[in-house]
């Protein structure tokens, strides 16, 4: 039986620009990117030098603390580039395809019939490591865990994102596939999916235990999904993948080529179609954007209230399922016009100071990524947990890492959060603060002081 | 108003860094962004911002002040014209209206002007010296102040108590969002307690010294407020005749009477006298989420519970008073919206907000009650639970984190 579980908390941001259902083939990109900042808790490792011939399904770099945690390349081609940022960190390896995709050829297994380390060693050799994620600490999954039990949402409830119906149409037996794997990886048992209510994709899916939730943002977001099945606690950890991430692993497996395909959203009010649209994981932005002018359009890759900002000469993110097109909010606003004291009748506010509540249900607004105003220290209370659907008090665990105090932070649950899940808290700050970051900087202290 | 925009950033280099007026950063900076939402644009995180922000909320506030204002100012010239037989209470409330305006402004306004010169000219100084940007808390504190103020208060003493209260009650602390004190309150309270034989008697009225000196004053008034006379009822007898009379002044023909409360026809602070005026800024402050409607709704109930213990107790005359009549006069409205509120001071957590309303509520009768020196209980009493609110969240979250921690154990003792 599928147990329905409601979340009142949250927030869904009516943006301009919502991908239709169409799926649109990406003209096929020259470059496509590996880049490592995208995947937290791993320093990058080199295989490759600029100018080696790979294949798709070639490793470009591993992970410098677990060698078998592989970073693959999603096309065959040349390694054209190797960029770097400061002291020289690694920011991207880009490849140039030459077009005729030939993958490297692994064995094709049937998870059904390998053992659990077997089938960890192969998942890892094929780059699939790097696409898991984990709770504590919302980093790249480590193999050598056996992980209490393994996540995936079933559906994105952030603002423009894709709609899984239509990422997965079609991959019914490649996802199936992908969830045995998962639930031999997680010893037999426990694999969870989360579900939206009217999702007829997962019908027959089966080795899974579900549950359908009812809510605004972020009920999507694994992490809320985790804290209200089972909640994560000191020393236990849960992996989670994306939905389409997992159909890929189901494919790669099956057929013994690489699979590394993304069906993006691409939407956003500076968008002109907004649309899906299937490419592979790394792409360069301008093959799915066409040429924008990014000086007064902000790409996103990701999603617009966690995603990361890109230019025209970007990539997609490793992680990423969604670009979205804002405009730039980098004019200064008159007060009375469109500043602070504007009426506002454009704006999208949680804040009833304007009047968004007034205003039909179905009306979408341009939102531009201005600040609307400047960072103060906490005054306002009770803003954040209003779109925070967890048991835990945010503002507090905030602070508790504002003052470095680790044994704070553990008491007051941080491994139970990513910084995605405290995106709607940042959105709503009327302090403006980084919530985002800061948990960020909280989760990577805790990982370290852990060791 | 690009023209007004391109103004300021061809002045701006004189104020920026090296520049001859950089020692005056901060007045050019905190007048461009009160003028101009700064183009500053998200970084990573999150790429769209609600559109609210300090500067909005704070206005909200002064927005919900405005009609305790605009009654105050009309109703210090009511009680002045009032004192001296110019009116009768009978007169219907427009009589003389734009004197009685006339009379409130000049009063109103000197407290007003004091208030946000001193306070704000100590803002910038501290902002200057930090480095920071100005913070809008003092925005709202400055407005408060001068409508807890009692009306012929002299000004130098309000010019003081506003340096005390930012200086002590909230630049110490690291200024606006660190305070642990209620600016305005404390500023009251340093007035209550540094002079407090200026602060008691006959301020209450404009002029109601020099008008009984001159033998103008009218019959039954003192210039003492209805907290003042009913103080002066404890210790006594119930059928005193000193007692039966101040109480027959809260008897529905009296001057105290509860729709003279409730409307606020009666002498006291600028701002605290009028229930309805006050209420009409907590619909505003309800309804846009800025201030809480659970600290407000349980400071009532703590008031009006403690209210009723002594309607049953009715040990004096003050406990007799019925408790729906004692939460509309003197000062518990005006410090259950504004001041119990404060987001900074008040208890953070939204269980914790709860209990600290309500003992808010049930201290400031208890207070005013008990003890006859501090007629004002609310201030105390409010004061109080400000220091009391972080011992609140502490226990609030205690019990969460002690959820987390037998989860936890649960957890380790169940079979894997």
């Amino acid at each position: 039986m599928t147990r329905t579980i409601r979340i009142k908390k949250g927030a869904d941001i009516r943006l301009k620009g919502r991908p239709s259902p169409l799926v649109d083939r990406a003209p096929f990109a020259t470059f496509f990117a590996v880049q490592p900042p995208n995947y937290l808790g791993i320093v990058p490792k080199l295989e490759v030098k600029e100018g080696v011939h790979v294949k798709a399904g070639s490793p470009l770099f591993h992970s410098k603390e677990n060698t078998e945690v592989k970073f693959l390349s999603p096309v065959s081609g040349v390694v054209s580039q190797v960029l770097r940022g400061e002291k020289r960190r690694i920011l991207a390896v880009v490849v140039e395809s030459d077009g005729k995709n030939e993958s490297q050829a692994f064995a094709p297994i049937d998870p059904e019939a390998e053992d659990r380390q077997t089938l960890v060693s192969a998942i890892a050799e094929r780059g699939f490591f790097a696409l898991i994620e984990q709770r504590p600490f919302a980093t790249i999954a480590n193999p050598s865990d056996v992980p209490r039990s393994i996540h995936v949402s079933g559906f994105d409830s952030a603002p423009l994102a894709a709609d899984m119906e239509v990422v997965l149409a079609g991959r019914e037996a490649a996802f199936q596939t992908g969830i045995h794997t998962l639930r031999k990886l997680a010893n037999g048992s426990n694999v969870q999916l989360g579900l939206r209510a009217g999702q007829s994709f997962y019908n027959a899916i089966d080795g899974i235990d579900r549950y359908v939730f009812d809510g605004p943002h972020p009920t999507g977001n694994v992490g809320v999904q985790i804290h209200h099945t089972c909640p994560i606690n000191k020393g236990e950890v849960a992996w989670t993948m994306h939905a389409e991430d997992v159909a890929n692993l189901g494919e790669t497996l099956t057929s013994g080529a690489y699979c590394a395909k993304r069906t993006i959203a691409l939407g956003g009010s500076e968008c002109e179609e907004p649309r899906h649209i299937q490419t592979l994981l790394g792409s360069a932005i301008s093959s799915l954007v066409g040429s924008v002018n990014d000086e007064d359009v902000r790409i996103i890759s990701g999603n617009p209230l966690t995603g990361d900002r890109t230019s025209n000469n970007g990539f997609l993110g490793g992680l990423h399922h969604q670009v979205c097109l804002l405009p730039e909010g980098n004019k200064p606003k008159f007060l009375l016009t469109d500043g602070w004291l504007g009426m506002g009748f454009d704006k999208f506010s949680l804040s009833k100071s304007y009047p968004t509540w007034l205003l039909p249900k179905s009306k979408e607004f341009i939102m531009d990524t201005c600040n609307n105003g400047e960072e103060r220290a906490f005054v306002v209370t009770g803003q954040y947990e209003p779109v925070f659907p967890f048991d835990i008090f945010p503002v507090q665990l905030l602070k508790s890492i504002l003052a470095n105090d680790i044994d704070a932070m553990e008491k007051l649950g941080i491994y139970e959060v990513a910084p995605e899940d405290f995106a709607l808290c940042e959105y709503a700050c009327t302090s403006k603060i980084a919530v985002q970051s800061i948990i960020r900087s909280g989760l990577d202290m805790m990982k370290k002081e852990l060791g | 108003m690009k023209a007004v925009h391109n103004l300021l950033d061809t002045i701006r280099p004189h104020f920026a860094e090296g520049g001859k007026l950089s020692k005056l950063w901060v007045v050019y900076d905190s007048l461009e962004t009160f003028a101009f939402t700064p183009g500053h644009a998200t970084k990573n995180g999150t790429h769209i911002r609600d559109g609210v922000d300090l500067k909005r909320t704070m206005f909200m506030v002064i927005l919900a002040l405005i009609p305790a204002l605009m009654f105050g100012t009309w109703n210090q010239g009511h009680q002045y014209l009032l004192s001296i037989g110019e009116i009768a209470p009978t007169d219907p409330m427009m009589t003389a209206l734009w004197d009685k305006l006339f009379i409130g402004a000049v009063k109103v306004l000197p407290l007003v002007v004091v208030s946000y010169g001193v306070g704000l000219g100590i803002e910038f100084l501290f902002a200057g010296m930090r480095g920071h940007s100005i913070n809008e808390g003092y925005l709202v504190s400055g407005m408060l102040i001068p409508l807890i103020m009692p009306v012929d208060c002299p000004l130098w003493m309000v010019a003081l108590a506003v340096a005390f209260a930012v200086i002590i009650a909230k630049e110490v602390f690291g200024g606006t969002g660190m305070n642990i004190l209620n600016v305005a309150l404390t500023a009251r309270a340093f007035l209550f307690f540094a002079y407090p034989k200026q602060l008691s008697g006959e301020i209450w009225i404009h002029q109601v010294k020099a008008s009984a000196e001159a033998g103008l004053l009218a019959d039954g008034y003192t210039g003492a407020t209805a907290l003042g006379y009913l103080a002066s009822t404890v210790g006594k007898g119930l059928d005193e005749p000193a007692v039966t009379g101040v109480m027959s002044m809260f008897g529905a023909q009296g001057m105290f009477s509860f729709s003279n409360s409730l409307l606020g026809l009666i002498p006291g602070s600028i701002g605290e006298t009028s229930a309805l005026a006050i209420l009409l800024g907590a619909a505003l402050l309800i309804w846009t989420g800025i201030g809480s409607w659970k600290i407000m709704s349980s400071f009532l109930a703590g008031g009006l519970v403690m209210g009723f213990l002594f309607n049953l107790l009715g040990l004096n005359a003050y406990m007799t008073l019925p408790a729906i009549h004692q939460v509309v006069m003197g000062g518990f409205m005006f410090g259950m919206v504004f001041m119990a509120t404060d987001p900074v001071s008040a208890a953070q957590t939204e269980r914790g907000k709860w209990i600290y309303g309500f003992f808010g509520g049930f201290l400031s009768i208890m207070i005013r009650v008990f003890n006859p020196a501090y007629p004002e209980g609310v201030m105390m009493a409010i004061l109080f639970m400000n220091v009391m609110a972080p011992l609140i969240d502490h226990y609030v979250i205690e019990a969460n984190i002690g959820k987390r921690e037998k989860r936890a154990l649960a957890a380790q003792s169940a079979p894997a």
